[in-house]
């Protein structure tokens, strides 16, 4: 009998954050192999952040991603603040708490409804959908727009956030501005919770594996911007121990490490944040998810369009509290002197652990710095994803069959930064005068 | 949003060679129209710049591209009279995904364009980073600069 093979191949994978291909072989009715190609600028920025000051460190981190720069920041500020001994507390600490909900908000409703909605509603991507579902669109703009509001107030810009100093803040919003964004955030909390509601009545491919979740967890929050690391295997470990039990190694068709806990894969982001820290959503977020038919774990990944939405209300929730609570403070940075040491730290970014970790001179310029982004980390598990789905969908043809790969891979809101951007054109007409 | 009836947008990665040059064209136009008419640069990402566009009854909105013509090439689009000239671009066409072409295409399903809207795409050499303009890129920003603004005063 012939060998039948047959090979989905991807070579520009649409609708993920930069650029990455995949490949799928699949030989007489075994897939023998699925393989996603990714590029990950961040190996470059540890290298040119060598002899820098620790004070640069969040604004040229910041850089690595037009999409999650907060994070970035964030891990970047804390990892330093770790090696300095320095603690921001207070309303600093608050602060910087409602700016990742800022970032949460933007790239979560980016990615439900510019993304990963076209995959459930049958387009071939939103603006095909934009023509037939206008006003769901429109409201998921205005949802984002209210995240892009929070970065720019707090952040000082929307993308690319220039207010972020190890320490805290350059300078601080004044009350009548947060109002302002309180006001913003009120106004659009129903667009949040109908896009649970929107999301929970799509389609789902019954697949779902035994993951290794892998998240922050903290006493009494919902994880931003600290915890332990904890997993659903029993994992409960100090941030500056990560490198005890996590290791990033090299393969030939990924410029990007992938990661490995204990020499195998796991899953950071949505489903595993929200199935490890259930309890700590704010009430109405839990409500939301338990009517939009979750349990308290999740680990169907096409569902993380739900978790993403219950992430997002529970982030405009969070955001209010923030807000209504907030006492201005004294200053906007606690004093930084420098000294020699090595700091850690890890916080969530939208599609999960963010891994920073630095040592400083003396004058506190930076000898090492390493970063581990969240796509490096879960790039096993998509591909592990692909080769265990994809064999209950041998009977679809090629077309639909890519389609569902392609699908598998956007589940993950993957994030392959790519920094300059042009339009493309095919024929146009030279200017006149 | 705007209260501006008139906007310029110069959309570009700063840093990223003759992508700024959107950007270079804005700071330029700065100083050659009236204060009734708003100047900005953007990065380009749809879905903000079609909420940075709304209010705007006339939009000029200048970028790089790629199309294969010598770098520096100016060419004019006026969406509302060229509308067959800009291929119907989906996500993840260009390498950004979500870039001018698809605040376009999105705007124009969402029928949230501009009434007026003109595009000038500069054509790009090259798009190192820490890079600054090739020669011929860098000399069309005065070119355009003055165009636009021609174009500005008529509106008026």
């Amino acid at each position: 009998m012939a060998r039948k093979t047959r090979t989905i191949k991807v070579d520009y994978l649409a609708r993920v954050e930069g650029e990455g291909a995949f490949k799928v072989v699949v030989r007489d009715g075994a897939v023998q192999s699925a393989e996603l190609s990714i590029f990950e600028p961040p190996r470059f920025f540890e290298a040119f952040m060598r002899g820098r000051a620790f004070s640069e460190a969040p604004d040229i981190t910041a850089r690595i991603c037009g999409i999650c720069p907060v994070a970035y920041q964030m891990s970047s500020v804390h990892a330093m603040e770790d090696a300095l001994g320095i603690t921001v507390g207070g309303p600093l600490r608050e602060l910087r708490r409602l700016l990742y909900c800022g970032e949460w908000i933007e790239s979560h409703v980016l990615h439900v409804y510019m993304l990963h909605a076209p995959d459930f509603l049958g387009y071939a991507g939103a603006i095909d959908m934009a023509r037939d579902h206008g006003e769901i669109v429109k409201k998921g703009l205005a949802l984002k727009k209210a995240g892009n509001d929070i970065v720019n107030l707090v952040g000082g810009r929307e993308i690319h956030p220039i207010n972020v100093r190890v320490g805290g803040f350059y300078r601080i919003p004044g009350k009548r501005e947060l109002a302002d964004l309180g006001e913003t955030l009120k106004s659009v909390r129903d667009i949040a919770v109908d896009t649970v509601k929107l999301v929970a009545g799509f389609d789902f491919p019954d697949r779902s594996r035994d993951y290794t979740f892998v998240a922050l967890r903290h006493p009494d929050e919902y994880p931003f911007n600290e915890g332990r690391v904890v997993s659903n295997r029993g994992l409960d470990i100090r941030v500056a121990d990560y490198d005890r039990h996590f290791e990033e190694v090299h393969v030939a068709r990924s410029t990007a490490l992938q990661s490995r806990l204990h020499g195998g894969s796991y899953l950071v982001g949505p489903l595993a944040r929200y199935s490890l820290n259930f309890d700590r959503l704010a009430p109405a977020a839990r409500e939301a998810a338990r009517d939009a038919g979750l349990g308290t774990t999740c680990t169907n990944p096409f569902q993380s369009i739900i978790v993403r939405s219950v992430e997002v209300l529970h982030a405009i929730d969070e955001a209010l509290r923030i807000i209504e609570t907030f006492e201005q403070p004294d200053r906007p940075s606690v004093d930084v002197v420098p000294r020699a040491g090595i700091g850690h730290a890890a916080t969530e970014a939208p599609r999960g652990l963010l891994y920073h970790r630095y040592r400083l001179e003396e004058d506190g310029s930076i000898a090492e710095a390493r970063i581990v982004p969240p796509t490096s980390q879960n790039q096993p598990s998509i591909e592990e994803d692909l080769r265990d789905y994809v064999g209950g969908w041998l009977d679809l043809d090629d077309e639909a069959l890519q389609h569902r790969c392609e699908q598998t891979v956007r589940n993950y809101d993957p994030c392959i930064s790519c920094s300059t951007h042009f339009l493309k054109l095919e024929r146009i007409e030279e200017t006149s005068g | 949003m705007s209260d501006a009836s008139v906007m310029i947008v110069g959309i570009g990665n700063p840093d990223r060679g003759d992508d700024a040059v959107g950007r270079l064209v804005a700071r330029r136009l700065r100083a050659m129209v009236g204060p009734g008419v708003a100047v900005v640069e953007h990065d380009g990402e749809a879905a903000s710049l079609l909420d940075r566009l709304a209010g705007a009854r006339t939009a000029f909105l200048i970028d790089a591209c790629v199309s294969g013509a010598p770098p520096g090439t100016a060419r004019r689009i006026d969406l509302g009279t060229d509308a067959g000239i800009l291929p119907d671009l989906q996500f993840g066409l260009s390498t950004h995904g979500f870039g001018l072409a698809e605040a376009i295409a999105l705007g124009r399903a969402l029928g949230s364009l501009p009434p007026r809207a003109i595009v000038y795409a500069i054509e790009a050499g090259s798009f190192e980073t820490g890079g600054g303009l090739t020669r011929a890129v860098a000399d069309a920003v005065g070119t355009v600069a003055k165009q636009v603004a021609e174009e500005v005063m008529q509106d008026a």
